[in-house]
């Protein structure tokens, strides 16, 4: 590991850590203002409602994505959230239109950068809704715009899918049929679409290896 | 101090986690930019970088918006604001708030009056996404590890590998839109979104290679996937009548 990377995972794990405290924090600072500390029992169950799925979620969203988006992106992009939705495909795009592989010291570089770039970007968005939000709630809550809102994910990744697909058509086949078929036998599945990018990954894996063996790829 | 779901004080806390969440992604930012050009990496690559990055995400940013306002309504803006800034996802913080709401028997539609209620809330949207914060630095080493000695042992299995976690990726997330064609036409409108953001894509891929419109992949993909989303919100009342 160079030295860049590695002053990177220093950093980024004092940031990291940082970000941990700050985020528990904010409760801890709500009950000591007001003298409002939760009962114990109602936070257990409130937990219990989410964290089996979440906590799930969260080790393989680690597990998974840290290959993708290098130390630098990584330690940014679990602090600052919506992985799925911006921050994987913001670096997965960066990277694609450069020709730079994820794994490369420039990948680690591009990754980073576009990370960085959509998490300041969501932020301020965010910042000026907010300032704005008695102008812009109607808009928002319009019925006409709710269509697009129930398909950002749709539109985001029918155009990075095309573009992956189309140069690595014959490793896409296999999971895509494997979960087409998946998804029109169990629906359900759609609400933890989560738990299923590493099925997808395994899956992917397993006809890569068997092609590769072949000399197919 | 009284309490009230979007007082001064909960704003100022907001604030503060705001300028730390800008604070680090600016430090990371920076110190990316300096690495790419010691790499020889050009200012104009990596500028083209941060605009293609910025005209992208402005979409998505705007639909974590929509969920702000959406919990606003229980929650207030600052603790909406706050999560969505870290670690938070819509996917997950509107479960989290219901799923605490259920278990003290409160209703989301109506604001919290009572602080011990908003606190309730507030630690199990917190403690629920925890994990997310506390693994990168934990798992990073064993992760980079088990990658370097993947390719290692076999360069050309170490690029497939690589390609595929993110068609793993992808594929999961192009598979869901079939999860509701069983419900008829209204199922099939994430299929025809997901369709056409990838036509204008291929149009665009088209237009790049052919006029040699190297501008073009700059915008590439917000041209699709606002194209997709304008394609949504004039077929979905065509097709739900």
């Amino acid at each position: 590991m160079n030295d860049y990377l590695k002053k990177t995972d220093m950093y980024g794990k004092i940031w990291i850590w940082t970000a941990a405290l700050v985020v528990i924090m904010v409760p801890v600072a709500v009950c000591v203002a007001y003298n409002a500390w939760p009962p114990i029992t109602a936070v257990l169950k409130g937990l219990l409602g989410v964290a089996p799925m979440f906590w799930t979620v969260g080790v393989i969203e680690v597990i998974t994505y840290t290959p993708m988006l290098g130390t630098g992106g990584t330690y940014l992009a679990f602090v600052t959230g919506n992985l799925t939705s911006i921050k994987a495909p913001a670096a997965l795009n960066a990277m694609e239109n450069l020709g730079i592989k994820a794994d490369s010291e420039e990948g680690e570089v591009i990754s980073t950068l576009a990370i960085a770039t959509s998490s300041i970007v969501t932020t301020l968005v965010i910042v000026i809704g907010v300032c704005l939000l008695t102008l812009i709630s109607p808009i928002l809550n319009s019925p006409t715009l709710q269509p697009a809102f129930n398909n950002i994910l749709p539109a985001l990744f029918g155009g990075l899918g095309v573009v992956y697909i189309s140069k690595n058509w014959k490793l896409a086949i296999v999971p895509l049929i494997f979960m087409i078929v998946l998804f029109l036998l169990v629906p359900s599945l759609a609400d933890a679409v989560g738990v299923l990018v590493p099925v997808g990954i395994i899956v992917t894996l397993a006809a890569g290896r068997t092609m590769y063996k072949k000399g197919w790829i | 101090m009284n309490f009230n779901v979007n007082s001064s004080f909960l704003y100022i806390i907001a604030v503060c986690v705001i300028i730390f969440v800008l604070a680090q992604s600016v430090f990371f930012l920076v110190r990316a930019y300096r690495r790419g050009k010691q790499l020889g990496m050009s200012s104009a690559k990596l500028r083209k970088t941060i605009f293609s990055t910025s005209i992208f995400t402005i979409a998505p940013a705007i639909s974590i918006l929509l969920g702000v306002v959406t919990l606003s309504k229980f929650l207030g803006i600052p603790l909406p604001w706050i999560r969505m800034s870290v670690i938070g996802a819509l996917t997950y913080e509107l479960p989290a708030a219901k799923s605490a709401a259920s278990a003290i028997g409160v209703s989301m539609a109506e604001t919290i009056t009572d602080p011990s209620v908003y606190t309730t809330v507030a630690w199990v949207m917190t403690l629920g996404i925890l994990p997310s914060i506390i693994l990168p630095p934990i798992l990073m080493k064993k992760i980079k590890g088990g990658m370097l000695k993947i390719k290692s042992k076999d360069e050309k299995w170490g690029e497939i590998f690589m390609t595929s976690l993110f068609l793993g990726m992808i594929s999961a997330f192009l598979g869901v839109v079939f999860a509701d064609v069983r419900q008829g036409l209204v199922g099939f409108i994430p299929l025809f979104v997901l369709l056409v953001s990838a036509a204008i894509m291929g149009i665009c891929g088209l237009l790049i290679k052919k006029f040699n419109l190297k501008w073009l992949e700059t915008y590439a993909l917000s041209i699709s996937m606002v194209g997709a989303l304008v394609f949504a919100v004039l077929i979905t009342p065509v097709i739900v009548g």
